[in-house]
């Protein structure tokens, strides 16, 4: 088989891998709000709820939190699984993990705004939602940027996690072509492809870290 | 005519200190009022009560016919709601030691966001008014710019222009130079001056004893959370009554 052959099913393989990349992000970043206004929650058990869920999260593979959430629905329930289940379980597991993490990023974000800002803010009468709206979160937002980028760019690496449970993405077609062709160019090719990518989420990462520079606190 | 702002027998403890042990104070408009006295001794606590940054234990506080708070059957304060809450804060400005302007508006927007936000006034008539106020604090050609781009004492003035562009009937004015060096420190003390030149209602801390004697009508000393001594500057501060204000007075000049 030639390099050309191989590259486009590596391909085939990582538009697989981008979609877990974009769902993931798309579903997480929101739902770690959710979490996060949770595990600052005024209501001490709904916070401990919280707490456990992060911990469970944060403190378990991601592995088999995907065999977790790929098998229950079958053994618990006895819900028939069908071809498009792996992908869910996969985005599924994805979402929850990361949400977990994104919502740590965040409240390390949300407490390391000086108090000063929020009485300044009670001062002049802003709401506590005006507060949080149009003062806290744009500071919020440049302070965990770096932060957020690490896991962006963990995330892009760890779809590969998918293939556990076979989802077809990029890594899965590099191993089965490496067995195939007793050749490790397919892994070379795709650490290129893994690597090219983190090196444009890199570049939009720092575009909009410059845009936030406009201001140091 | 009602005070400005009163406060009555305003007791407060954290913990089991008792920072404030029954203080009573009233600002009739146009004064200012410098308080004075070592630190620890309660002024920024009664700052911050003043304020509703703080809430009392017991006594009252009141902003003209408002009341944000009344002393209910056992002394203990009960606190409004809501509303009146609201038309409290509307009263007063604070400025504060390490100003704490938003560091992701500029100096324009600093000025104008709560006037709009807040108390839903016209944008034109608003950025008018700050255009006003910038050039009064000797800050014109900063409108652009981000807090981090200016001085401290600069950063100090779009914080006292701030307040101002609330309308506020007092500003406190919490240690407004303590982090400035000297020569920044004048600017903003200029600027103070101007205002009581205006008969702006003033509540002041501050450690600038010169300062004190020059703008205050009234100087109120504290230590150990009570009001030691009040009286006009000259009396206070250069003829005190009480041995603890000459015991301060003293520590200072050296």
């Amino acid at each position: 088989m030639d390099i050309t052959t191989m590259m486009q099913m590596l391909g085939e393989g990582f538009i697989t891998s981008l979609q877990i990349f974009a769902l993931t992000l798309v579903g997480a970043l929101p739902l770690g709000v959710v979490v996060v206004a949770l595990r600052m929650c005024r209501f001490a058990p709904v916070r401990l709820i919280a707490r456990a869920y992060i911990s469970v999260m944060r403190g378990t593979p991601l592995m088999l939190q995907m065999f977790a959430i790929y098998f229950m629905p079958f053994y618990v329930f006895g819900v028939q699984l069908t071809p498009s289940s792996k992908w869910q379980a996969a985005v599924f597991a994805f979402i929850v993990n990361y949400a977990a993490y994104f919502a740590e990023i965040y409240r390390s974000g949300l407490q390391s705004v000086p108090r000063g800002q929020y009485e300044a803010a009670e001062v002049l009468g802003y709401s506590k939602f005006q507060t949080l709206v149009h003062i806290v979160v744009p500071q919020v937002v440049k302070r965990i940027m770096p932060a957020i980028g690490n896991e962006v760019i963990t995330l892009v690496k760890d779809t590969s996690l998918a293939f556990a449970i076979g989802v077809g993405e990029m890594f899965s077609t590099a191993k089965a072509l490496v067995a195939s062709q007793v050749s490790m160019v397919p892994f070379v090719i795709a650490a290129a492809i893994y690597w090219a990518f983190n090196f444009a989420v890199e570049l939009v990462l720092g575009s909009i870290e410059k845009r936030l520079a406009y201001y140091r606190d | 005519m009602p005070a400005v702002v009163s406060i009555k027998n305003a007791r407060k403890s954290f913990g089991e200190v008792e920072v404030l042990r029954d203080i009573s104070l009233e600002v009739a408009r146009g004064e200012v009022v410098a308080v004075i006295g070592p630190s620890g001794g309660g002024k920024s606590t009664l700052l911050r009560c003043m304020t509703l940054l703080e809430t009392l234990d017991a006594g009252g506080l009141s902003y003209g016919e408002v009341d944000a708070a009344v002393p209910g059957e056992d002394g203990a304060s009960v606190y409004a709601k809501g509303d009146a809450l609201k038309r409290a804060r509307g009263r007063f400005g604070l400025v504060f030691q390490n100003y704490n302007l938003f560091p992701h508006f500029t100096v324009m927007r600093n000025i104008v966001d709560a006037p709009i936000r807040v108390q839903r006034r016209d944008r034109a008539e608003v950025e008018q008014r700050a255009r006003e106020l910038i050039e009064r604090m000797g800050l014109e050609g900063c409108e652009d710019k981000v807090p981090c781009q200016l001085s401290g004492g600069q950063q100090q003035r779009v914080a006292i222009a701030r307040a101002l562009a609330m309308d506020p009937e007092v500003i406190f004015f919490d240690e407004p130079t303590s982090a400035l060096d000297p020569e920044l420190t004048a600017g903003v003390l200029r600027v103070i001056r101007g205002l009581a030149a205006e008969d702006m209602t003033m509540v002041v801390v501050t450690h600038e004893m010169d300062f004190a004697r020059e703008v205050a009508d009234r100087v109120v000393f504290m230590d150990g959370g009570v009001i030691v001594e009040e009286g006009p500057a000259e009396q206070v501060l250069d003829n005190p009554r009480e041995d603890r204000t000459r015991a301060f007075l003293a520590r200072i000049e050296k």
